[in-house]
């Protein structure tokens, strides 16, 4: 298992180098540079380059970044002028955090309930009601169901805050609106995990054994049916937790998901890299989480026999 | 079984007489005769051996069998009439309307339904039935290429990984996530450097980091294949690599492909949306679902129809889409096959 998990991380390193390479040169590819507005002077231009560094030849740009980045510098941002990108992602993080867990709180757990409650009910009116939310929740692009919650909630019943994150009912709608989609493909994933799952074997031979209804749908089909759910969790937590841009910019939450906009259009390079590292580093753990979950709930998958 | 049967014999007893099925009579009425028959009221009439091994009912290739049970699914094919009337609608609705897409009425700006305007107008007076089609021409485009082709690059891909699995699969799949990691939005933004802005740009910026979903997930199937008989019978036959793994395999696994592409459409036309949503994707007065959806947002207080008729089509596109998936995912199940 130990070897199973350094092998793991050292894989994960290259991984996350091989990214920071090409993001490196690939931003430096892109057209204009950080200092695009057009009042300033060619000096002023050129002293600003200097200042950063980026008056150097890219190699020993590229070189320069890599030994800071191993001491955990992420270098200056050059749109936000006095912050260093490490402060940046520190004051953000925490934002995107907190609305993600949330938001995956929300998902998980009532995804979850309505995949299982729907499976249960199969073919009656309960099964079309948790069925016909989840195709809303996975058909309806995510600005236009935020756009749809602050119009109501907001406007025209005046129940819940319209923007800005500073007390529990601020969390309320940018919450549902972020975790929306996630609860709707996990309550359908279950479902159909479900639906799959009851018809093996193992099922009829517990039932046959005698043990109780309730026994074998809670130890047997929901413990096997929860694998696929876990698997795509990964990359969801991933992508939930560091934030998402249309969300935080709907609801004016200070969070990580505009820099992924805002970066890139400004060619902000330390910006754009230091998020990449981020998210990078933040998919990896967590796609290692899952697989060493997988392990713990279903024993057949071995993952030190590998 | 042994529930149903016991079922059966503690029930028949207590059924009234007016209640019995005409089965139950049948049987009731030839029970008496049953004591009668003796052996010589039978005749060994021997084996047919021309009639045992012919077959009752024309074989079906497995499309013909797909189809049918498409048929008989009825949100399934509701779904791809729907698909089809829209994309008919999209080629040739706004040929035939007197309105052109980018063409401003002053005097029905945000005008509701009407019988000039069929959907209304937006903020600039632009007929939205006219838009809506505009519209789904560039994102019906952009959701079926995208879809396609990164479809048919990731399975190929991953069939060889699964199939070779070893250094090949490795290097592949840490491809894939450095492409996982990279952020999007730059690569949209030098292929449009490279390609300048517009359908084919988009198109080609979602392959280069989609085709990774299909490829991970026809690795992960082939993987799981490759271990059986008939692979390995194919192998003893001498096939090269390549029929085994497009003959052989990947039919296998069609099933799975093509709804897993109906579910990658949707995918594609939520990035075009939210692309244009940030201002990088198709820009006004070129129309797609997203750029309308996104103008309707602005304008919801004032005029929510706007927002109502690209997201009514949009919704109703990704729902089809999803029940054709579902549908055709039961039509392929080998599993199934035969059944019914």
């Amino acid at each position: 298992m130990t070897k199973y998990i350094l092998k793991r991380v050292g894989i994960s390193l290259i991984t996350i180098f091989v990214l920071v390479t090409a993001v490196f040169f690939l931003a430096r590819l892109m057209p204009g540079g950080p200092f695009n507005d057009p009042k300033l002077s060619e000096a002023a231009r050129e002293n600003l380059s200097a200042y950063y560094g980026f008056d150097k030849p890219v190699l020993e740009q590229y070189i320069t970044y890599l030994g800071n980045l191993l001491s955990g510098n992420l270098g200056f941002s050059t749109k936000y002028p006095s912050q260093t990108v490490n402060q940046l992602l520190a004051s953000s993080f925490p934002y995107s955090a907190d609305l993600g867990i949330r938001a995956l709180c929300l998902a998980i757990s009532f995804g979850l309930v309505f995949g299982i409650m729907s499976a249960l009910n199969r073919g009656n009116g309960i099964d079309l009601f948790f069925v016909i939310v989840a195709v809303i929740g996975t058909s309806v692009p995510d600005f236009i169901m935020g756009a749809l919650l602050q119009y109501f909630f907001a406007i025209e019943w005046g129940l819940l805050p319209i923007a800005e994150y500073k007390g529990f009912a601020y969390t309320i709608l940018p919450s549902i609106g972020l975790g929306f989609y996630t609860m709707a493909s996990v309550s359908r994933i279950m479902r159909a995990s479900m639906l799959e799952v009851v018809q093996q074997d193992y099922i009829k031979t517990a039932r046959s054994k005698g043990i109780s209804r309730f026994r074998v749908t809670w130890k047997h089909q929901i413990r096997n049916a929860i694998m696929p759910v876990v698997t795509i969790l990964g990359p969801t937590v991933a992508a939930v937790l560091t934030g998402t841009f249309v969300i935080e910019s709907l609801f004016v939450i200070p969070g990580m998901g505009k820099y992924y906009v805002e970066s890139v259009q400004n060619n902000d390079y330390s910006l754009i890299l230091g998020m990449t590292v981020f998210y990078g580093a933040f998919l990896v753990f967590c796609n290692m989480v899952v697989d060493i979950l997988y392990g713990i709930i279903d024993p057949r998958v071995r993952v030190a026999g590998k | 079984m042994s529930e149903l049967k016991s079922d059966r014999n503690e029930q028949t007893p207590q059924i009234p007489e007016e209640e019995l099925t005409a089965q139950t009579v049948e049987e009731v009425q030839a029970d008496p005769t049953e004591e009668d028959l003796s052996p010589e009221d039978f005749e060994i009439i021997g084996k047919n051996l021309e009639k045992m091994e012919s077959i009752s009912r024309p074989s079906l290739t497995f499309w013909q069998e797909a189809w049918r049970r498409i048929r008989g699914n009825r949100a399934a094919f509701i779904s791809l009439i729907l698909l089809i009337i829209y994309g008919l609608l999209a080629i040739f609705a706004p040929m035939l309307s007197q309105y052109g897409f980018d063409q401003q009425d002053a005097y029905s700006m945000r005008a509701g339904f009407s019988l000039e305007h069929w959907l209304g107008c937006d903020a600039l007076g632009r007929d939205l039935w006219v838009r809506v089609w505009m519209g789904a021409r560039v994102s019906l485009t952009i959701g079926l290429l995208a879809a396609i082709i990164n479809s048919l690059i990731g399975t190929v891909l991953g069939g060889f990984c699964g199939y070779y699995g070893g250094k090949l699969d490795m290097i592949v799949m840490r491809i894939i996530d450095v492409i996982y990691g990279i952020p999007s939005l730059i690569v949209c933004i030098l292929v449009m450097v490279v390609l300048g802005s517009g359908v084919e740009s988009l198109i080609i910026a979602m392959v280069i980091v989609g085709w990774t979903g299909t490829c991970r997930f026809t690795r992960g199937e082939v993987y799981r294949l490759k271990e059986q008989e008939f692979v390995l019978a194919a192998q003893v036959m001498g096939e090269p690599v390549a029929t085994i793994i497009i003959r052989e395999l990947i039919p296998n696994i069609m099933g799975l492909l093509i709804t897993n592409l109906t579910m990658a459409i949707p995918g594609a036309i939520f990035q075009e949306a939210f692309l244009s949503y940030i201002g990088l994707g198709i820009s006004p007065p070129d129309a797609s679902w997203g750029v309308l959806a996104k103008e309707g947002t602005k304008m919801l207080q004032v005029a929510p129809h706007i927002l109502y008729v690209p997201a009514f089509f949009i919704c109703t596109t990704v729902l089809a889409l999803n029940q054709l998936g579902n549908g055709l995912r039961d039509a392929f199940d080998p599993r199934l096959r035969g059944t019914e």
